[in-house]
């Protein structure tokens, strides 16, 4: 493990990808996520080939990224709420085109401009509807510093396994959270990009990118087609910790800065003799569903502690097969939930019967 | 803080590279000088920072009676890199003694460069240039000199003196500060600065004090509670 340093989540999830061999980043800046372009701004300039662009816009800085990733090579770009909003459709063109990118989005509240300070609700967005179209993106969410950079290295890995387009779905409190973390590089695997379009060199057939299919029952194939990779990587590539579940009665479910303050409020519910535990899902597509349906069979209740207003609930529910009360803890607006906040809802799930 | 081998100048100026701890330094300094002037301020110039601020520590510098300088924005959802007037009063009142918080790197430093003619002019100021070696971007001497250049271009003013805060948050360990002595001196060497003092956690100040020339032990202030370390 490399010697620690101490950086903000967003220097430490840009430092990461150029560490990840990403090149190009193409952004505009927006509060609480600017620390990311900044950095590229002084980094990237000195980096053999590097190239840091800030565009005039959300979707100009989105289209670029279609542009760079079309040739295979590693690009990110990075925004928050309303920004990524700006970026949907080009992110639906990403998936379109099959192209792998990583997308950050270091959310604030909303909706409309909201505030900049930080937020959850981008949940559904990222989870179901970050443009049109039938498509999913990977979305990981990291709850700690050095997570921003083990995530970079995963998401852009998965985002050339599968030639989707991942998201980093990260929190204001996450970017601008200053924490200890090793910079330590994570694997770069080789994967074929015989589909990039890096010149013929009048030795093969042009490759074409688009995502644009004239005859329907190509169009027809091609999304079929792509939710195949889809159903392969909600096989394989489900993350999620589990903290405190063996014993437990109660589960709590958090990602991202509200599985910070659950955990705090967990060792303090523990110490009173409640047994309460926490699953808190690292991907947030895939959902851990398994993982959940599992704990429905030994737990008593779920509480989902989030920074928006219940967007998570409805997949606990799915899940759990509605087997299980799954009540809800949050804050908004730009508020956290407060360990009180979260213990008050505990001693609600204990009031329901059944846990001791 | 405490007052041995310190000596202090009317305003007294907090700049360095983004993330060095310059807030938590500039409270703990106001809060130290507060102890030997009756009448301190503590302006905060940060115009870059959205986050922790020295607004986070006002009720606390209130309960001090020490006067907070701060944007009404800060700390609010309103993203507008504005500063208050009434910065003008700490150099139009010179009774008082000032501590100003200035922003990360050379684009937080240049806000400090309208009241450079203003400290120059009146001549009894220092700037104190703080730095981290656990921070990526100054983790050796020469990038630190770097960062120092770019801040004293933008704001017009040169350092005065280096403050050591070299720290890797709650998980530093007394051999972290001790290992940064050699860069802080590096750093003094290559700028010809120097340390006014070593910063360090105050439980670590017992067994360091006789190891390192004029260390002030600190208190961490603009810290969030749901930053705490988590419990493994």
């Amino acid at each position: 493990m490399s010697e620690k340093v101490l950086m903000k989540g967003n220097e430490a999830l840009a430092e990461a990808a150029i560490m990840a061999g990403c090149k190009h980043y193409l952004g505009y800046p927006i509060t609480p996520q600017t620390e990311i372009a900044a950095y590229m701004s002084k980094r990237l300039p000195k980096i053999d080939g590097g190239v840091f662009l800030q565009a005039e816009s959300e979707v100009a800085a989105v289209n670029m990224l279609i542009g760079v990733a079309s040739t295979g090579k590693r690009a990110m770009t990075s925004s928050s709420s309303p920004g990524i909003s700006l970026k949907s459709e080009g992110i639906s063109y990403l998936a379109g085109c099959d192209l792998p990118a990583l997308i950050v989005n270091v959310q604030r509240g909303g909706p409309g401009l909201g505030g900049i300070q930080p937020s959850q609700s981008d949940y559904f967005q990222a989870t179901r509807g970050l443009g049109h179209g039938d498509f999913h993106l990977m979305v990981l969410a990291p709850a700690s510093v050095q997570e921003m950079v083990d995530l970079v290295f995963k998401g852009f890995d998965l985002a050339e396994k599968y030639r989707v387009p991942a998201m980093i779905l990260s929190d204001g409190t996450m970017g601008q959270m200053m924490e200890p973390v090793s910079l330590d590089a994570g694997v770069i695997n080789n994967y074929d990009k015989s589909w990039a379009l890096t010149g013929t060199k009048g030795e093969r057939k042009p490759n074409i990118v688009n995502s644009l299919y004239l005859k329907p029952e190509e169009l027809e194939v091609k999304n079929m087609e792509r939710f195949e990779r889809y159903a392969q990587i909600e096989k394989n590539e489900v993350m999620y910790e589990e903290y405190k579940m063996d014993d437990a009665e109660i589960c709590i479910v958090a990602f991202g800065v509200a599985a910070r303050v659950s955990q705090n409020a967990i060792d303090i519910a523990r110490q009173q003799g409640i047994k309460v535990g926490m699953i808190r899902p690292i991907t947030l597509w895939p959902f851990p569903k398994d993982a959940l349906y599992e704990a429905a069979k030994k737990v008593k209740a779920f509480i989902s502690v989030e920074l928006n207003m219940g967007q998570m609930v409805e997949d606990i529910q799915l899940a759990t097969k509605c087997t299980r009360e799954v009540l809800l803890c949050n804050r908004v607006g730009g508020m956290i939930p407060t360990t009180e906040n979260v213990l008050d809802k505990i001693n609600e799930a204990v009031k329901l019967g059944g846990v001791k | 803080m405490d007052s041995r081998n310190l000596t202090t100048k009317r305003i007294t100026v907090f700049a360095g590279h983004y993330g060095s701890g310059k807030t938590n330094v500039a409270v703990n300094y106001a809060l130290w000088l507060k102890e030997k002037e009756s009448y301190v301020s503590v302006a905060d110039l940060d115009i870059v920072n959205p986050y922790f601020r020295t607004k986070d520590s006002q009720k606390m510098l209130e309960n001090n009676k020490i006067r907070l300088i701060s944007s009404e924005f800060a700390g609010s959802n309103v993203d507008t890199p504005a500063l208050p007037g009434e910065i003008y009063s700490v150099f139009a009142d010179k009774s008082q003694h000032a501590v100003l918080d200035v922003g990360g790197d050379d684009r937080g430093a240049l806000a400090l460069g309208r009241y450079v003619p203003l400290i120059l002019e009146e001549n009894n100021y220092e700037v104190l240039f703080v730095i981290n070696k656990y921070r990526f971007l100054t983790k050796d001497a020469k990038s630190t000199i770097e960062v120092m250049r770019e801040i004293e271009e933008a704001s017009k003013i040169k350092f005065t003196a280096i403050v050591n805060n070299s720290n890797i948050g709650e998980e530093t360990k007394e051999d972290d500060v001790l290992s940064s002595v050699s860069y802080a001196n590096e750093v003094s060497e290559l700028s010809g600065l120097d340390i006014k003092m070593t910063t360090v956690k105050r439980s670590l100040f017992g067994t360091l004090n006789n190891e390192i020339k004029n260390l002030q032990p600190i208190d961490l202030y603009v810290r969030q509670s749901w930053l705490r370390e988590e419990q493994k």
